[in-house]
């Protein structure tokens, strides 16, 4: 028993900074109906931010106030240089906004390893390894703090789709473009916006992982894979469906690896997402409608 | 007869070469842009005429390499069978998945495409005693020379671009198309678009396959992730397709052809020419940088992806009007 | 057993009935209008006849045989045509080749299905334009290439969704030319069409309704004077 809520908590609390990556990249599908294959690459970029501030003695969870400001200028500056030009192309090529986001993350990647060469980076502080314990579950601190933080930013983020402006702009935008165009909202912008904060979420992931996980070029690739694969169960453009996908995720990781293998930690993410484009096409959003 | 010329002079030249060259590295070159003619060719097929991208063609060919790999371990009969079989093993990996994915609309094809990649790539690595894991397989070359080799990639490429040409100027080229432009239309013209798109994936994936095969023949050596590689396989395919133009007859030549070269120019540091300029003048730095740029063909490929897509978005041969008149600065012909 | 017919035919859309229990027939060789203010289903029926949704309940008999279970390329095999109100042109290719397109659920080789397009395009006056690529047809070739692509599919009943719709004056009467020439080929029609004037010309019979219910039915003088008509049209103030 211990063992499996051990598991449980393990993988509620991974899938808590999950649901934080899944969400930006759901923006970014609602609003620009693409998936952002360079999501996990963004949060790469994010975590060698939190890294270089580490070795200049910042704290990581003092650096999210410059990973994700800068990863915001970052994303916006892809979509308005490199995006949002390709709507205006003409062109047999299909996905090809897709395709471009695979072209920017293999850039960041190579650019990343170019700077800082293949090796593994850590990110250690005093609360890497610190854990305490309710009952016989152990809990990671530092995976706490940063589950603590996500659902802050989370809360945040629905506040601010709900309640400001701009959060209005996005959700219309995403609902229908050519209406939210002729009720005067500036897409374009909208679309700079959205990706700016999509990429500041993840960046935000990015710092909060970087204690945690070792840091080096690759890391970004298994990441954008779970960033689709939770945007995939969670319904396309469902924030709501982002949260329980990324939970989904973080739990079937988890379990997996207690009870099946260590080695099948990369199949699961596939299998999930074989199994939802089979039984449940639409995802979580099918049956929520949220 | 005069449409037929060029591509028959092409052939002559293609036929010719190796009793001109003699040189083993152009010959293995132009064994590799062969190869690359059919992946590029099969992935037009499949994306540019169908319009359903695969980002995981890589699937398909390991699945070809691997199909001829293991009749040699396991069969014990020469890996050359491979050819017959290894597009069909293909196949038998596409058919399943497309049937899945084709239910669905959007970017689902290409993303799941993505996730076959990568679940092929690891069964094959978890699956030791099959497969042989992350040790691969080797197998000894048949032959010494290349010249075999040339030729056998010639009857491939020739073999599918003639199919496919065949095909795409056929009904089933009209209900790739339209499929393409116009999904529900093309269900009202009678088009069981189900179907068509399984069967442009079944002939894509089958050359796909054959080109694994002969790359396992030729190379003797294969691993997860040499056939199953995202970057060196997969993407390459694109850049192939893209770079040439997506839905054009003559792309994937261009394409392979470009591709193949700017490929061996980061591998040989643009042939050598940086280690030369290095050793003249004795600078350190310039031999750096010829060692980074060996290292750095991905970030090549990134570049020109991004690079394609934002000026060249048809490829070479479709964007050739706007090449010409950027180059020779003629007026557009109106 | 009429040629054609729906029977109370339902679709929701969520919790919304879009369709709610809307029975019509058609006879071979008829033309029957479909009428009624925007939103009140008429598109949706369509799109429950060539299958691109599925009934919520109700059937649709197609000659004697139920087709509401069958998916949309069956449809049009069996021999109903259909054009779309939001035209749907195949851009990238010529005017001819989206008619050989369609022309290859007939027939299967390449000179066949050549022949018959030209046919066709000519049928449709298209001949001029044949060359063009489908994207750059101003609307009315648009519509038109709509038309053109259904007949070559060779349909028996032909399923027109607003063919004219956003036309002048002129290339309204070639529309209306076309469509009789259609119907004197022995094709049968179910039009949906908002122009009073040309529905009221070309229909044998009109078949109204709104907010997804049946209100009305009978010829063209019939319908013109039916209260309940004018009042989804007009508004109470003017039945």
């Amino acid at each position: 028993m211990d063992v499996f809520l051990q598991t449980f908590v393990a993988g509620v609390l991974k899938g808590g900074l999950y649901a934080l990556i899944g969400i930006g990249m759901t923006l970014i599908m609602g609003v620009m109906g693409i998936i952002n294959l360079a999501h996990g690459q963004l949060m790469m970029v994010a975590m060698y931010i939190t890294y270089v501030l580490h070795l200049a003695g910042v704290d990581p969870y003092l650096s999210l106030f410059v990973a994700m400001p800068a990863l915001f200028l970052l994303g916006a500056v892809i979509q308005r240089f490199l995006l949002n030009p390709l709507l205006k192309a003409d062109t047999i090529l299909p996905e090809n906004q897709v395709l471009m986001t695979v072209g920017i993350g293999m850039v960041l990647t190579e650019v990343v390893r170019f700077i800082f060469k293949s090796d593994y980076k850590s990110v250690t502080t005093g609360y890497s390894n610190a854990t305490f314990f309710l009952g016989n579950i152990s809990f990671s601190m530092a995976l706490v703090i940063s589950f603590l933080i996500a659902i802050g930013f989370t809360v945040a983020m629905f506040f601010f789709l709900i309640r400001t402006d701009i959060g209005r702009s996005i959700r219309a935008t995403a609902q229908d473009k050519d209406a939210a165009v002729l009720m005067g909202v500036n897409t374009g912008r909208i679309t700079i916006i959205t990706f700016g904060i999509g990429s500041g979420l993840v960046a935000a992931a990015g710092s909060l992982l970087a204690p945690v996980f070792y840091v080096f070029p690759d890391i970004g690739g298994p990441f954008t894979a779970r960033a689709f694969i939770i945007t995939i169960l969670g319904g396309l453009g469902s924030t709501v469906g982002a949260i329980f996908g990324g939970v989904t995720l973080g739990l079937a990781e988890s379990f997996g690896a207690t009870y099946i293998s260590m080695e099948f930690e990369n199949i699961i993410g596939m299998t999930i997402f074989v199994l939802v484009l089979l039984f449940l096409p639409g995802g979580f959003k099918r049956l929520t409608k949220i | 007869m005069k449409k037929n010329l060029v591509p028959l002079i092409v052939l002559a030249v293609l036929a010719f070469f190796p009793l001109a060259v003699k040189d083993n590295y152009y010959m293995h070159l132009m064994i590799l842009f062969l190869m690359w003619v059919v992946i590029g060719s099969a992935w037009n097929l499949i994306a540019g005429y169908t319009g359903q991208v695969s980002f995981g063609d890589a699937a398909f060919f390991g699945s070809g390499a691997y199909a001829a790999g293991l009749l040699s371990v396991h069969l014990h009969i020469s890996a050359w069978w491979g050819l017959a079989l290894g597009g069909f093993a293909a196949v038998a990996v596409g058919l399943p998945f497309g049937w899945i994915c084709f239910r669905m609309r959007g970017a689902y094809f290409a993303l799941a495409t993505l996730a076959l990649n990568e679940v092929m790539r690891h069964s094959a690595a978890i699956a030791e005693g099959f497969t042989g894991g992350m040790v691969g397989i080797l197998i000894m070359p048949s032959f010494v020379s290349k010249v075999p080799y040339y030729y056998v990639a010639l009857g491939m490429a020739v073999a599918a671009v003639i199919s496919i040409q065949w095909i795409v100027h056929a009904k089933p080229g009209y209900y790739f198309v339209s499929i393409r432009e116009d999904q529900d239309a093309a269900e009202s013209l009678g088009i069981n678009t189900h179907y068509y798109k399984m069967l442009s994936l079944a002939i894509a994936a089958f050359w796909t396959g054959v080109a694994g095969s002969l790359y396992m023949n030729y190379m003797g050596f294969i691993d997860p992730d040499v056939v199953f590689s995202l970057h060196d396989i997969s993407i390459m395919a694109i850049l192939v397709g893209i770079v040439g133009g997506v839905g054009t007859v003559y792309g994937p030549m261009v394409g392979a052809f470009v591709m193949v070269t700017v490929q061996e120019l980061f591998r040989s540091g643009f042939f050598g020419l940086f280690k030369y300029l290095g050793n003249v003048t004795g600078s350190g730095t310039i031999v750096s940088i010829a060692e980074t740029i060996t290292g750095a063909h991905i970030l090549g490929f990134g570049i020109l992806v991004v690079v394609v897509i934002l000026v060249l978005p048809n490829g070479i041969v479709g964007d050739w009007p706007k090449i010409r008149n950027a180059v020779f600065r003629t007026k557009p012909a109106t | 057993m009429a040629y054609f017919q729906v029977e109370k035919l339902v679709k929701y859309f969520g919790g919304l009935a879009a369709v709610n229990g809307v029975s019509f027939q058609v006879e071979k060789g008829e033309i029957l209008g479909l009428i009624g203010p925007n939103g009140s289903g008429k598109t949706t029926t369509f799109n429950m006849i060539s299958a691109y949704h599925r009934p919520t309940s109700g059937r649709v008999i197609f000659k004697g045989q139920e087709i509401h279970r069958l998916p949309t390329h069956k449809i049009c095999r069996l021999g109903i045509g259909r054009t779309f109100q939001v035209v749907k042109p195949l851009g990238r290719m010529s005017v001819l080749d989206n008619v050989i397109a369609a022309a290859y659920s007939r027939v299967n080789s390449r000179r066949e299905a050549r022949d018959l397009a030209l046919e066709t395009v000519q049928f449709c006056g298209m001949t001029p334009v044949k060359d063009v690529l489908a994207k750059s047809l101003p609307i009315a070739g648009r519509k038109r290439l709509e038309i053109a692509r259904a007949m070559a599919t060779r349909p028996e009943l032909l399923l027109l969704d607003e063919t004219a719709a956003g036309l002048n004056p002129t290339e309204l009467l070639a529309a209306i030319d076309l469509i009789k020439k259609i119907r004197e080929n022995g094709t049968t029609i179910i039009i949906i069409e908002h122009i009073m004037h040309v529905i009221m010309t070309i229909s044998d019979r009109i078949h109204a309704i709104n907010f997804g219910q049946t209100i009305a039915e009978g010829t063209p003088k019939e319908v013109a004077a039916n209260k309940e008509v004018i009042e989804a049209y007009l508004g109470t103030d003017y039945a």
